[in-house]
């Protein structure tokens, strides 16, 4: 993985004493709480229901022991409420709970001393206070992490899909490019103060498992017929209020372009992207309304930044093989562990067959950790399973792991003979559940738990549907499918690209939650990206679980055999499935009566 | 890049050789019509300090159009964007009303050098160490 040369670790330790010193002013009262605000988002420091939270960057997801021990010291010595802020939170959420109409989804306690893995490769503590934000500043430097522009509406954390450089079908390995626009984008004096947030994903293989068409801008790798590396560049996808899948502007552009055409795509959006209204100031809208208009602005801008500014971004040749020289395949020594693991056995055949993937090199396989398991919300590790893990992956995958956008940790180099004893070593932690891409391999947001923004809780609603589909038969027999849940339309959850969706939504200062089906996030399995469509009405909190089991009902009863959920709805339509999930309110509400 | 405090800023500006330009306006439109010939100031907006647009105007009149005047920052100017404007090519500001100039410096003190390109040093860090 990328090694930081001294320059970036005196450009992390840096950004760590700026954002002391605004911190400090901040509060010496030099800056106001509406001056700060950006300051302190670039930084990727939020003010959440209770405490700040903290969204520290793992650029596509790549992350090493070190790291990762890191981040299990900053979840035990930082992420820790004082017993008062823990109780008044707890008496919050408990009091929201009693004020839900009706038959109510028992949620637990919150939790503290843990990281948790975002669907955008970032890991989020929720509990530090802001008077520590500094200290666990600098020590994120110490391992060459940071959180700049986690947050703001500024160029957020970079992704790609988890598999770059090792994956079967992978074309090009993305994350050289995804560095190189890291460090462009960094501090970026012209595209600080953009109109909103702007993300952009790159993807390497044949299949998107990066989600690309729902980015700002998503780049998909390839090359032409004489073997050269391009992007196919879409523009203006996106979730929140409007999903909009992402226009694609080029179909071919030459690598070495890549910063010169990014420039000008958000130098238009910064030049004509809407203001005036939150909602509407994403990329997209302006994409959206502007059209061929918009493409042309671009082309323009693009040519103008090449034929009269010198294309001063040019991509070297020598700086795609500096960058590239960092992400050669690591050492590579297998464990030799015992194991007494057996091999004809059901779950470690069933955990063979979901969590491990084949390789590029031969002998070797990626294993997803499952970190979707009864008890803990989807993709949250404590400061013990945060060790554990650094330890896991130095032992089995050369000391290095990534973040998967499904909120889970892939281990990406280990060797075929280790899996019984990995295996093993993973069922200890508790992260060896056989269920990825499965039902309970869900995505979630943290929600109303923590969340300002949400307008609902999802955490509760995700461990009901994990701890109703525990029967591994079941949950084997309905199959591949993508269940995502958002505690608000900002579409943290991605319930616009789920098979089934769920959108938590506040309704007189009462939870409800949208249902939608038919999403797809651009994987081989639910094909091009595409928004779902809304079943009817919101349900309850209490009857979520009801319509999601009323789904899948339907889905088993009516299918082909073979077939997986998301082709069955779109053969059959979703009217039965509508009518089905609507029974399981009536159903209910006359219990209630 | 001249720093300047709000109750600091001469009544009587020269206003004939300044020229204010509008956060939204079309620079290629303007350049083409010449207004940029003889003008010594040219003054960008910032109707409040998280509007970026004036950044882009900036650097375009710097890099594109060759502008070599003064360019000075207005409106809602504050501390922590002024290292932002210096690079984009602002060569002066006007702080906002209230706002303590004496933190100013340490912000130019900080960074030595940034990954990217801007108008004070066109190429990139990876060009720069190439050379």
């Amino acid at each position: 993985m990328y090694q930081y040369t001294d320059f970036d670790k005196q450009f992390v330790k840096l950004r760590a004493q700026q954002f002391r010193d605004q911190l400090e002013r901040w509060q010496r009262g030099e800056l106001s709480d509406e001056q700060m605000l950006p300051l302190r988002l670039q930084n990727g420091w939020y003010i959440q229901r209770y405490a700040p939270m903290a969204r520290i960057a793992v650029p596509y997801g790549e992350i090493s022991s070190l790291q990762l021990r890191t981040l299990g010291r900053i979840a035990r010595e930082y992420d820790q409420p004082s017993p008062e802020l823990l109780a008044h939170a707890q008496a919050t959420q408990d009091a929201l709970e009693a004020s839900q109409p009706g038959a109510t989804l028992a949620a637990a306690p919150l939790k503290y001393g843990y990281g948790h893995f975002s669907t955008r490769t970032n890991c989020q503590f929720n509990w530090i206070p802001i008077t520590k934000a500094a200290d666990v500043m600098d020590l994120l430097a110490s391992v060459h992490m940071h959180g700049i522009q986690t947050s703001g509406n500024d160029i957020r954390n970079i992704t790609c899909d988890a598999l770059e450089g090792i994956a079967e079908d992978g074309i090009v390995d993305c994350r050289p490019f995804a560095e190189i626009t890291r460090q462009w984008s960094s501090l970026h004096p012209e595209f600080s103060y953009l109109p909103r947030k702007f993300k952009i994903a790159f993807n390497g293989a044949l299949e998107d498992r990066a989600a690309i068409g729902w980015y700002d801008i998503g780049l998909q790798a390839l090359k032409n017929d004489a073997g050269e590396v391009g992007f196919t560049v879409k523009v203006g996808g996106g979730m929140g209020r409007t999903p909009i899948i992402g226009t694609t502007v080029r179909e071919f552009l030459p690598w070495a372009e890549l910063l010169n055409y990014i420039e000008a795509i958000i130098r238009v959006y910064n030049g004509y992207g809407r203001r005036d209204n939150k909602w509407k100031a994403r990329i997209k809208i302006l994409v959206k309304s502007e059209g061929q208009a918009f493409i042309d602005a671009v082309e323009k801008e693009y040519h103008a930044i090449v034929d009269l500014d010198g294309a001063p971004h040019t991509i070297t040749q020598a700086e795609l093989d500096r960058v590239t020289s960092h992400f050669v395949v690591p050492e590579l020594k297998p464990a030799n562990l015992q194991a007494k693991v057996d091999p004809k056995g059901q779950l470690y055949q069933r955990w063979l067959a979901q969590n491990v993937r084949g390789h590029q090199l031969p002998g070797m396989k990626t294993v997803t950790l499952s970190f979707k398991r009864v008890g803990f919300a989807p993709g949250d590790a404590d400061a013990d399973t945060l060790d554990a893990l650094a330890q896991l992956a130095e032992q089995f995958s050369a000391s290095e792991a990534r973040l998967t956008h499904e909120q889970n940790l892939l281990l990406p180099w280990v060797f075929e003979a280790d899996l019984p004893a990995l295996y093993e070593a993973a069922r200890r932690l508790g992260l060896a559940q056989p269920n990825i891409g499965l039902l309970t391999d869900m995505i979630a947001c943290p929600g109303g738990d923590f969340c300002s923004l949400a307008n609902a809780r999802s955490l509760h609603i995700a461990a009901a549907v994990t701890e109703r589909y525990q029967d591994l038969d079941e949950l084997f027999d309905i199959g591949p499918i993508d269940l995502h849940m958002s505690g608000c339309i900002n579409s943290c959850g991605h319930h616009h690209s789920g098979h089934i969706g769920i959108l938590g939504v506040d309704k007189d200062g009462k939870e409800w939650y949208q249902v939608t089906l038919g999403g797809a996030d651009g994987t081989a399995l639910s094909g091009p990206a595409i928004g779902g469509k809304v079943v009817g009405p919101a349900f309850t909190a209490a009857e979520v679980p009801g319509v999601i089991e009323a789904l899948l009902d339907t889905y088993r009863e009516l299918r082909h055999p073979g077939e997986f959920f998301i082709d069955a709805l779109r053969r059959i339509g979703h009217d039965p499935f509508k009518q089905a999930a609507n029974a399981a309110r009536h159903a209910k509400a006359e219990a209630l009566q | 890049m001249k720093i300047i405090a709000s109750d600091a800023l001469p009544t009587s500006a020269n206003a004939e050789n300044t020229l204010q330009i509008a956060n939204d306006a079309d620079l290629a439109e303007l350049a083409t019509s010449g207004a940029f010939a003889g003008v010594d100031r040219i003054e960008l907006q910032f109707p409040k300090f998280t509007d970026g647009r004036a950044y882009s105007q900036a650097l375009l009149l710097r890099r594109r159009y060759k502008f070599t005047g003064d360019i000075r920052a207005t409106g809602d100017v504050l501390i922590d964007q002024l290292v932002h404007m210096h690079r984009s090519g602002f060569s002066s500001a006007v702080l906002a009303e209230g706002v303590d100039a004496a933190a100013a410096q340490r912000q130019f003190d900080r960074f030595g050098a940034f990954y990217q390109g801007d108008v004070l040093e066109p190429r990139p860090l990876f060009a720069r160490e190439a050379a």
